[in-house]
């Protein structure tokens, strides 16, 4: 068996993991789409941070948590342009399973390419809300909290702010090399000795449900896993 | 206590550590902002709570009001109107007006502005200011808080001339952005729930709004709170309340607005409002002082059910004052209302007189959904729509300016 080490001695052979915290503002590009076939137009184009944040971005800006459609253009499909089919393919979008979002722009379009040939009418009907694409700038900065040991996760994850909680989990598959969050990332620094906790966060999936949701989930899964494995 | 401490007691206090870490980098900073009023309006309302908070995070904030005679006044009020859609021109004597009195203000606050490290303009009143100070060190930011998204074109041509060289501009929704060459931030109103208008109220005090206007406790009341005026559609109000009270006769209904003595129209359309609401002894038409905020807070939480029966909308900051009192809201489904309101959450969108009226006997009859609702219309309102979420946008905007255009700014 695998030797653990003392939760309650810092591993100082190992980097600490600094807590970061995240303040998104949002702008507009004042790009903007009245038919299905002006978005397909515009997306071709568009910056990725703009398709990033019409997936994600909503997580964090002042959006009910409960939506209908978990990305921007699934929902102004279904409202704006009432094509419940187009509304369903796109909300089936997980982004997570896309290499880059340039990848994620091209299924987007070839979904609309698909439905623009089965319903004629999509090309020119007007939508009833036009389809605003935004940007973001994300600030990043320090907490100065720093954790020794992964069993400190446990307490402090339900502390954090939601903000935090989206830049650790979310915003982090854009910047680790494996695409995956920080805490596994982190992780990986003790080589094996918590390969099981990493196929638990692996297993979370954090496009559904509100930043809440999701912190109370990564509470869960880190609460049970230590008390499972602490001798 | 503080007054960031009074706010970490109703936002929580890690709301409150973030705007303290994301303040550090501006920590000494000197920001000025600038509007044409120091009472009276939303504007005021929200820098009068802005300004003492920004300074208690170590910013040096100060705000600067310019003055004007009744010329500028009736100039930027014509201005106001036109850039909301009216197709009124402006006369050029009156845009003369403007222009001189934004000169003789930018000497006046000259000393001020010109080595402040950030500029928050507000509105169209002191726009050009900006064109006088070509020396200016700081960063300047044009704040737009109304509703330009179809503005009469000849007038917002005017003011973009102006407008343009600035450095940022905010707008409340990406609906109501416009086409400008710098970056155009959006960022929401909000409210201060520690204000008259929202602060939390004894039992007593609200009983006492229920003597004063003889409404019956013990009834349902659903209340609209708006100035009266026809695209708050206070007629459809009043036929979704006679629809209602056919299937609940002991229904009460509030139509409480401001006064209407800088309005001439606001005058006609309550007397509209009054012959609709009739003799009915249950339909209660109140024109309350514009300073009433104590009274319409008791009303709003008097209320079942409110309504914002818009058909056009800003962004309907009587309906997240109504949902931070755990009160649902059937809307309109218009403007700003769309992103507060959600069908079954924490409200009702609807269309017509009809349609309000259906959604008013769907909650009647199910208390616990209006119970269940208005607490997830509070929980919104609390994470997004207080004053501090709306302090953390400009601090992290003032971040993000320090920084220039990049997407990602990484604080060490």
């Amino acid at each position: 068996m695998m030797a653990r080490p003392d939760p309650t001695e810092p591993a100082s052979h190992m980097q600490p993991f600094s807590i970061k915290d995240c303040a998104l503002v949002a702008m507009a590009t004042g790009r903007k789409a009245r038919v299905l076939q002006e978005l397909r137009s515009e997306l071709q184009d568009i910056d990725t941070a703009s398709i990033y944040n019409h997936f994600w971005g909503g997580l964090l800006q002042s959006r009910f948590g409960e939506r209908e459609y978990n990305n921007d253009f699934a929902s102004w499909v279904r409202h704006g342009v009432h094509d419940a089919i187009l509304a369903e393919r796109l909300s089936a979008l997980a982004p997570t399973t896309f290499s880059t979002l340039e990848s994620l722009r091209q299924e987007i379009v070839e979904l609309i390419d698909n439905r623009l040939d089965e319903a004629e009418h999509l090309s020119w009907t007007r939508a009833t809300q036009q389809f605003e694409f935004l940007c973001s700038q994300i600030v990043v900065f320090d907490t100065t909290m720093q954790l020794q040991h992964p069993k400190e996760l446990a307490s402090v994850i339900t502390t954090l702010s939601i903000s935090s909680v989206f830049y650790h989990f979310i915003d982090a598959r854009r910047r680790t090399a494996d695409e995956r969050d920080d805490f596994s990332d982190w992780l990986t620094t003790f080589g094996d000795e918590f390969a099981p906790l990493q196929e638990d966060l692996a297993s979370i999936d954090p496009y559904f449900g509100s930043l809440s949701e999701l912190r109370d989930r990564l509470g869960q899964v880190f609460t049970s896993y230590f008390q499972e494995t602490t001798p | 206590m503080n007054l960031l401490e009074s706010y970490a007691q109703v936002a929580g206090a890690d709301v409150i550590a973030q705007l303290h870490q994301l303040a550090a980098p501006l920590k000494g900073a000197k920001v000025v902002h600038v509007n044409s009023t120091r009472v009276g309006g939303g504007v005021a309302e929200i820098l009068a709570k802005l300004i003492p908070l920004t300074q208690e995070l170590g910013i040096d904030t100060r705000w600067e009001v310019i003055t004007g005679d009744s010329e500028f006044f009736e100039c930027t009020k014509g201005m106001h109107n036109t850039l909301q859609g009216n197709r009124i021109p402006m006369g050029e004597s009156l845009l003369k007006v403007y222009e001189a009195t934004n000169a003789h203000n930018a000497e006046t606050l000259r000393p001020v502005l010109k080595d402040a490290d950030f500029v928050f303009i507000h509105d169209p009143q002191p726009a050009p200011l900006l064109k006088f100070f070509p020396e200016r060190k700081g960063k300047w930011v044009w704040r737009c808080h109304i509703d330009a998204s179809h503005p009469y074109r000849p007038v917002w041509q005017y003011l973009r001339q102006f407008v343009a060289p600035y450095d940022a501009s905010i707008f409340s929704l990406a609906a109501f952005a416009k086409e400008l060459p710098h970056p155009q931030y959006l960022i929401a109103p909000s409210i201060d729930p520690l204000s008259d208008k929202n602060v939390d109220l004894k039992p007593d005090v609200i009983q006492q709004t229920y003597d004063k206007y003889q409404l019956d406790s013990g009834r349902p009341l659903v209340v609209q709170v708006s100035r009266y005026d026809r695209f708050k559609d206070p007629i459809g109000v009043i036929q979704a309340y006679q629809l209602a009270k056919q299937y609940l006769p002991t229904l009460q209904l509030v139509l409480a607005g401001g006064g209407a003595s800088d309005d001439p129209e606001g005058e006609v359309v309550l007397s509209e409002v009054q012959t609709a609401a009739g003799d009915d002894p249950d339909a209660h038409v109140l024109l309350l002082p514009s300073d009433a905020h104590l009274e319409i807070n008791a009303l709003q939480r008097a209320a079942d059910i409110v309504l914002q029966k818009s058909i056009r909308e800003g962004f309907g900051l009587t309906v997240t004052e109504a949902m931070w009192k755990g009160r649902p809201v059937i809307g309109g489904d218009v403007g700003g209302i769309r992103l507060q309101v959600f069908n079954h959450h924490t409200g009702f969108l609807v269309n017509t007189p009809e349609g309000a009226a259906l959604r008013i006997r769907y909650l009647l009859h199910q208390p616990e959904m209006i119970q269940a609702m208005g607490q997830k219309a509070q929980a919104f309102v609390c994470e997004n729509f207080l004053i501090t979420r709306h302090l953390r946008e400009y601090l992290t905007l003032m971040v993000a300016l320090l920084h220039g255009a990049q997407d990602r700014i990484e604080l060490s």
